[in-house]
């Protein structure tokens, strides 16, 4: 024999996974809702979405370069998830400086602090996107109005958001049934012609993401699922409880960041549970904060808090929540 | 709703390309090398020494211990000479080298074609002669099968398990036996159920061979007790745990045998075999395996005499191709990889694969990036990616209570990770350390 061979343990073949397929595939379903964001918000989301991306990328390789002098890895596709996050968490009007700093933070703080991809305990994006709305709050938020190819970009006509004009509207001693009068319809805030931020006011075209990334085994349905049945549930039981103070389910589940969070946030690999248990207990975890801050809190938006502090409960989730064993007794 | 088993599972590329070619007889070698270890527990102990005369089906090495079988000479000819040679396994072990001279059979063996449907033998003779065959699982594991039929004292079996699953990609040669040999197959495992005294015996076979599903199952209707179970493609289903899982629902607890949920597993081929052995008084020196791989001009499915170098079965199968970067004994996802083309085929070869580079070379490894697919695609409910740490990092205590003892090395979670991590490689390392504590400890 004149060929030399190869001799290695098995398995001898690969499925042909790999973690750039796995991240350009979120990135894919990021598009219908980006595309939709670029159509409400006009020039504006598309400045932020570009400044975001090119600042991620940025100093995803020059703290690697420089700061760790290690091979960069942007090239996994992360830094470009990371970067479209923040976007969708940004106002479209919000300065191209903030911007900047927020990728700094997302990129530096959230996952390059903690040995980058793979390590770091909090989502990235929504590390920048907490540190942004505590530091900046009037710039993060002051919404500009959907209205549609939008060619204006920094003095753009503002709106408040659903969930702020509840809040506020709430503290007020107004109620409920006039609020929601004010409001979009339903519908309006499914599809998302409303104000916020990038990528939370078309839940149409998140649900759409989802569902692809389903399909393509991306994620898996329990996070995405749990979160959005726990927030329905608790808010119906308030709901229920007393109409006049408390929102029903179809209004949480449809404002605010919830559909961006249980779906693009929650569901992030590295900073979310390994077992379907424990995919489950983190999503019912992050379902009740997000009511629980929403409706007792002082902020009009609680999904980015709630998946940060279920972020950190990850490590524990994992130790206690073991996948059933074959041949385990079911107890 | 097809049946299959509820944890874990992958779906790789059947590639299943000698399917449609018919057994075939490989010609005889002209020297035989028959190791005296072809199967799991103590090897055989020669009873032949340099320059006997033998026949083909002629006792050569006897079984010593429990655990061990019996090697019979696959040829006719004249004992050249007891060797350590490299085996499958890699490693130098002691081999019968016979000089074939033509193909003279013991007389005692039945070499007609006949059918022969009744069962005479008692239950006792049945699992002796059994033993006496050397007939070892045949499915890759190689357990003494007389061994499997030896209930363990005090305990029943209430039904008997027919491997015919194959989930292995590429290999065929179980898919062949059953669509050439069926008869002969239902009466192998009617003797089978007598051995162990059960009513009922299922066949598990996937849904990627409906031919043999449709075959077997017109064939099984003339044998009482005999049900064919049609079940969802997916790897590993040809595990024993997970064949039992898939077609009766019963979970084999942790380090137990499949006994303790009253089931005996034995793999197709063996059934066949079993045949041979009680019907015809013929020992295991012959089986049939799969060549195969898609630069091989023929993949084709082989009727050979265990001794037979692996070079001849390529050879007759259209030669090594250019591009073959690796050599594998059995299938992509469990099988061993060869050093050399020189190494004997065995009574556990059920196929031989070979592979180019871009199907087999490793990736660079990257960072886990906690994606969990290795635990959702587990079949036994283990954390590969944690096991892998911890067998890096050493912690045999954690290891052990994660349950690394229960991995069957399906390779499940190498195949499928995204950051191409020898998830296995280091779990198979922490096994093993972690299986000499457990022995210390007793």
């Amino acid at each position: 024999m004149n060929t030399k061979v190869l001799v290695a343990p098995s398995p001898h073949i690969h499925s042909g996974d790999s973690i750039q397929k796995n991240m350009y595939g979120v990135v894919f379903a990021m598009l219908p809702a980006l595309l939709l964001s670029f159509y409400y918000f006009g020039l504006g989301s598309i400045i932020v979405t570009l400044t975001a991306v090119a600042s991620c990328y940025f100093f995803e390789f020059s703290i690697q370069k420089y700061l760790l002098k290690v091979e960069p890895t942007i090239n996994d596709g992360s830094a470009l998830i990371t970067g479209i996050l923040l976007a969708f968490n940004m106002p479209a009007n919000l300065p191209i400086w903030i911007i900047i700093i927020g990728a700094l933070v997302a990129i530096g703080i959230g996952k390059m602090t903690y040995g980058g991809l793979g390590n770091n305990l909090f989502n990235p994006a929504l590390v920048g996107r907490v540190f942004l709305l505590i530091s900046f709050p009037v710039q993060m938020t002051s919404w500009p109005k959907a209205l549609g190819f939008n060619t204006s970009y920094i003095d753009a006509e503002t709106a408040a958001t659903p969930l702020a004009i509840i809040k506020e509207g709430l503290n007020k001693g107004d109620s409920l049934t006039d609020l929601m009068a004010q409001l979009p319809s339903k519908m309006d805030m499914f599809l998302g012609s409303t104000g916020g931020s990038l990528g939370e006011v078309a839940g149409a075209a998140l649900v759409l993401g989802l569902i692809y990334m389903l399909v393509k085994k991306i994620i898996s349905w329990h996070i995405p699922v749990a979160i959005i049945a726990t927030v329905a549930i608790f808010s119906g039981i308030l709901n229920m409880a007393n109409p006049e103070a408390y929102a029903g389910p179809a209004f949480h589940i449809l404002s605010g960041g919830l559909l961006l969070g249980a779906i693009f946030m929650a569901t992030d690999y590295v900073t979310s549970p390994m077992s379907n248990k424990g995919k489950l207990i983190y999503g019912i975890g992050i379902g009740l904060l997000t009511v629980v801050i929403r409706v007792f809190g002082a902020y009009p938006e609680g999904v980015s808090f709630a998946i940060l502090i279920m972020n950190a409960f990850v490590p524990l989730i994992n130790i206690s929540s073991k996948p059933k064993r074959f041949g385990e007794k079911r107890k | 709703m097809l049946k299959t088993f509820s944890i874990g599972g992958i779906h790789p590329e059947g590639n299943k390309l000698s399917a449609k070619s018919a057994i075939q007889e490989l010609p005889i070698p002209k020297i035989a090398t028959i190791p005296i270890a072809q199967h799991i527990g103590a090897p055989a102990k020669a009873i032949v020494k340099k320059g006997d005369e033998v026949k083909v089906g002629q006792l050569i090495a006897k079984a010593s211990g429990f655990v061990s079988a019996n090697i019979h000479s696959s040829v006719s000819g004249t004992v050249f000479k007891i060797d350590d040679v490299m085996d499958a396994t890699g490693f130098r072990r002691t081999a019968i080298i016979i000089k074939v001279d033509g193909d003279e059979w013991l007389e005692t063996i039945d070499r007609s074609k006949d059918l022969v449907t009744e069962i005479t033998q008692t239950k006792e003779e049945i699992i002796k002669n059994i033993g006496e065959a050397g007939i070892v699982g045949l499915g890759g594991a190689t357990f003494p099968a007389h061994v499997k039929l030896s209930l363990p004292p005090g305990k029943v079996a209430d039904v008997l398990i027919i491997n015919a699953v194959e989930c292995e990609p590429y290999l065929t040669s179980d898919h062949r036996v059953m669509l050439e040999k069926a008869d002969e197959i239902m009466v192998g495992i009617q003797i089978l159920m007598k051995a162990i005294d059960v009513k009922r015996a299922i066949i598990g076979i996937e849904s990627n061979k409906p031919d043999a599903i449709a075959h077997m199952t017109q064939i099984s209707s003339k044998y009482p007790g005999i049900e064919i179970c049609p079940l969802k493609t997916q790897y590993p289903q040809g595990g024993e745990k997970q064949l039992i899982a898939a077609t009766i629902k019963r979970e084999i607890p942790s380090g137990a045998l499949p006994i303790e949920v009253g089931a005996v597993v034995q793999n197709v081929g063996s059934a066949f075999a079993v045949y041979e052995a009680i019907q015809k008084n013929k020992p295991l020196f012959e089986r049939v395996a799969t060549v195969t791989g898609k630069s091989l001009k023929n993949p084709s499915n082989w009727k050979f005499r265990v001794g037979t170098p692996v070079n001849d079965i390529i050879e007759a199968s259209g030669g090594l191709p250019e591009d073959t970067a690796k050599i594998i004994a059995g299938g992509p996802m469990m099988g061993k990889a060869l050093v050399s083309v020189d190494v004997p085929l065995t009574k556990g070869s059920s196929g031989l694969l070979l592979l180019a580079e871009e199907e087999t070379a490793r990736k660079d490894i990257k960072a886990c990036i906690r994606c969990g697919k290795c635990v959702s695609v587990c079949p036994m409910g283990l954390e590969p990616y944690l096991l892998m740490v911890l067998a890096e990092k050493k912690n045999y205590e954690r290891l052990e209570s994660d349950s690394v003892m229960d991995c069957i090395e399906c390779g499940s979670c190498s195949f499928t990770c995204p950051a191409n991590r020898p998830l296995l490689d280091y779990i198979r390392l922490g096994k093993g350390k972690v299986g000499q504590i457990l022995r210390a400890r007793k």
